[in-house]
């Protein structure tokens, strides 16, 4: 599926390995934090770089701990209208400091994509939206009325001269 | 009021272009319907039984003479003559076609107005008293920091997917005016040690369970509101329930998880934002957006006005106006005027464009420029001289705009019902009028007193039947129409829930009905003074229902 990351379409080198399952010798993977949880030790001593995906009940501080050590967090849109992702992605940047990339995954429309970004995410796995359409989206506003994680500075600082 | 600055113009402007874009879209196909419907949501566009519906943000119910001409405008260019002010303060138009759309919100952006975020499920528009700023019983003017929450929240990139619609009413005043015990929170500004901050409740609301909201917070300081506010956002869009529509507002996430509980979330999420996540908003931008808000330059007057005392004694209709329509203002020699949009025989609310234009004439000539829009679906002039009421009234009466009723009988609030609206059951406007009928005679309605009725024609509650002192409640049995009436239901700081008095009535009964059930309040009262709702808290439901039922 296409990936958008940084404004720009990448080739994707993770593959989710769903819980049923073997974990391939090889490569990067991402798996549920269920997976995660119970084969924490197995999966951080691979060679290869590793990747957690969040389903919408799941509780992000649960990976405050290992967060310096993943290199990927998958939030999973199963459907577009189930905000809790926003929140996951706020929490993940803004309380948990978590640098690596946040991809948002699932049902993933250009719409959305801009409060996406705003919430912490950097890249887009999406079926339907072409780069360019992505581009236009995450321009449309020039200016915003609060702080989110993108640091995008909120007009009520710029009225004031302030950064 | 608020003026929008570069940014505020900019920012309404761009929605206007990416709304254009995705209607587009969706006309191409590219995008499908149901991918459209929440993002036409977020623009006030719904699908109704006939039409396209646009509804356009009034905040917190303020607007000046230029943008009710531009309504007025709207109505007479793309819709059939008329608008339809509603419950939260906002104007709905019915007959608009899609395509015109952007064009409205085109023409909205001229005046400073939007229909933005009015639907879908995300922080609706935020609604305030509507005698902000002019009564004497408020400690301070609501205005100021309805504008800071509406700019908070608007476009906020983490809520708008919430499980559910949200809405925020915020009041300043003694008497609550804007029913924030049934809102999703609802806000009640105070002073405490010479420091402004909000009494916080959480989880009212109406619809099929009806709740009044918990207080979560005697007082968050100003300079915390918004971090607050987000802690609570946050806690909701998490854990509120998404399996059921039905059961996803944030009163059943409150009552579920039990009020102590749910406190203890909102105040944990709170207090593990780092200094980073605080919103800091910086006291320059505080006393900016105060500034707009700065009470008219209102001349000094006499307590008492001559002219308009003379006017009452020569004229009874006015004067019976006068009581019904008049609010104390909280400056000498001025007083704060209902325009009532519930004569006999229109739909609650409704407005043509000549009456609107008629409403924008006089808040220039009379207003001082300033219109507010009631939760009650009348509009109000909040400053006028005592001194210009008469030639007001005579003006107001000449377009159909001086019904003596505000407050009074046939002062309902009604939904659009299933005249208008996809969801209802039953019709709500024309037993609103068959009611009106009944209780025509305007002196029978001044010796009754305070009376709310309030109907709705589907169990979601927009005629905020549930806290009506008279709720009536429209449901479909096997193909006929029948109408519940609860009792003892009120929106104030005394907020309740209504009790269900009995079995469904036909509509040809209702009106009948509450004839009788006005006939024992009129018997039962201690004195003229004590209104219906305190003579049935006085005597409780039984001799009502007893009347109510006298036929049966």
């Amino acid at each position: 599926m296409p990936l958008i990351k940084d404004r720009r379409e990448v080739d994707d080198i993770w593959a989710y390995v769903p819980d049923d399952a073997d974990l391939s010798p090889g490569g990067c993977i991402t798996v549920s934090l269920g997976r995660f949880r119970s084969e924490t030790e197995l999966l951080l001593a691979r060679n290869t770089e590793i990747g957690v995906r969040l389903e919408p009940a799941d509780d992000p501080h649960e990976l405050e701990e290992f967060l310096d050590r993943l290199a990927l967090i998958e939030v999973d849109f199963p459907r577009y209208t189930d905000g809790r992702g926003y929140s996951q992605a706020q929490l993940l940047r803004r309380r948990l400091g978590y640098e690596g990339e946040l991809r948002a995954v699932g049902h993933v429309l250009r719409d959305q994509i801009l409060y996406m970004n705003r919430s912490g995410f950097d890249a887009f796995e999406t079926e339907r939206a072409e780069l360019p359409s992505v581009i236009e989206a995450l321009e449309e506003f020039s200016a915003v009325y609060q702080p989110a994680a993108d640091e995008r500075v909120p007009v009520f600082r710029r009225r004031h001269g302030k950064d | 009021m608020y003026r929008y600055d570069e940014f505020d113009t900019r920012i309404v402007k761009e929605r206007v272009e990416q709304f254009r874009g995705q209607v587009a879209r969706r006309l191409s196909g590219e995008l499908k319907e149901d991918e459209f419907k929440p993002l036409r949501l977020q623009n006030g566009v719904y699908l109704q039984l006939h039409a396209y519906m646009l509804r356009i943000a009034i905040p917190y119910g303020q607007l000046n003479p230029r943008q009710m001409r531009a309504l007025a405008e709207i109505a007479r260019k793309y819709d059939r003559g008329y608008g339809h002010f509603t419950t939260r303060q906002n104007i709905q138009f019915n007959w608009v076609a899609l395509k015109d759309i952007p064009d409205v919100l085109a023409d909205l952006a001229e005046v400073e107005m939007h229909a933005i975020q009015t639907s879908g499920n995300c922080i609706r528009n935020v609604t305030s008293d509507h005698y902000a700023g002019a009564t004497k019983d408020e400690v301070m003017d609501p205005r100021p920091w309805c504008e800071i929450i509406r700019q908070w929240s608007t476009f906020h990139p983490e809520f708008a997917f919430l499980p559910r619609k949200f809405k925020i009413a915020v009041t300043a005043a003694e008497h609550d005016r804007a029913a924030i015990k049934v809102h999703d929170i609802g806000l009640n500004m105070r002073r405490k040690d010479g420091e402004v901050g909000f009494e916080v409740h959480v989880g009212g609301g109406q619809g099929r369970t009806p709740h009044i909201a918990a207080k979560v917070s005697d007082f968050v300081p100003e300079s915390e509101l918004l971090d607050y506010l987000e802690a609570i956002m946050r806690v909701y869009n998490r854990f509120g329930r998404r399996d059921n529509k039905y059961k996803a507002r944030i009163k059943i996430l409150v009552s579920e998880t039990g009020e102590e509980e749910f406190r203890k979330l909102v105040e944990d999420e709170f207090a593990a934002q780092r200094t980073a996540e605080k919103i800091a908003l910086p006291q320059e931008e505080i006393d900016r957006i105060h500034a707009y808000f700065e009470p008219p330059k209102l001349a000094p007057k006499a307590a008492n006005s001559e002219s308009f005392e003379k006017a009452k004694a020569a004229d009874a209709a006015f004067a019976r106006w006068t009581r019904a329509n008049l609010h104390p203002h909280k400056v000498e020699g001025y007083t704060t005027v209902t325009v009532s949009l519930k004569p006999m025989g229109v739909a609650a609310g409704d407005a043509t464009d000549d009456q609107m234009d008629v409403m924008a004439d006089m808040a220039e000539q009379f207003g001082h420029d300033d219109i507010r829009v009631s939760h009650a679906q009348n509009v109000v002039l909040p400053h006028v001289a005592l001194d210009d009421v008469y030639e007001l009234y005579r003006k107001l009466d000449a377009a159909g705009l001086a019904t003596p009723n505000e407050g009074l009988i046939s002062d309902m609030i009604v939904c659009p019902g299933l005249d208008y609206c996809n969801l209802a059951n039953a019709r709500s406007i024309p037993v609103g009028m068959a009611i009106q009928e009944a209780f025509s005679d305007p002196d029978d309605q001044a010796d009754i007193g305070k009376f709310h009725i309030n109907i709705s024609g589907c169990i979601n509650a927009c005629g905020h039947h549930h806290v009506g002192h008279v709720g009536i409640l429209g449901v479909d049995r096997k193909g006929e129409e029948y109408y519940q009436i609860t009792l003892g239901g009120r929106a104030d700081e005394k907020a309740a829930i209504g009790q269900m008095a009995g079995p469904g009535l036909k509509a040809d009964d209702v009106p009948v009905a509450l004839k009788r059930l006005v006939d024992r309040y009129r018997e039962l009262r201690s004195s003229k003074d004590e209104t219906f709702i305190e003579t049935f808290e006085r005597e409780g439901m039984e001799p009502f229902k007893d009347a109510i039922y006298a036929d049966a």
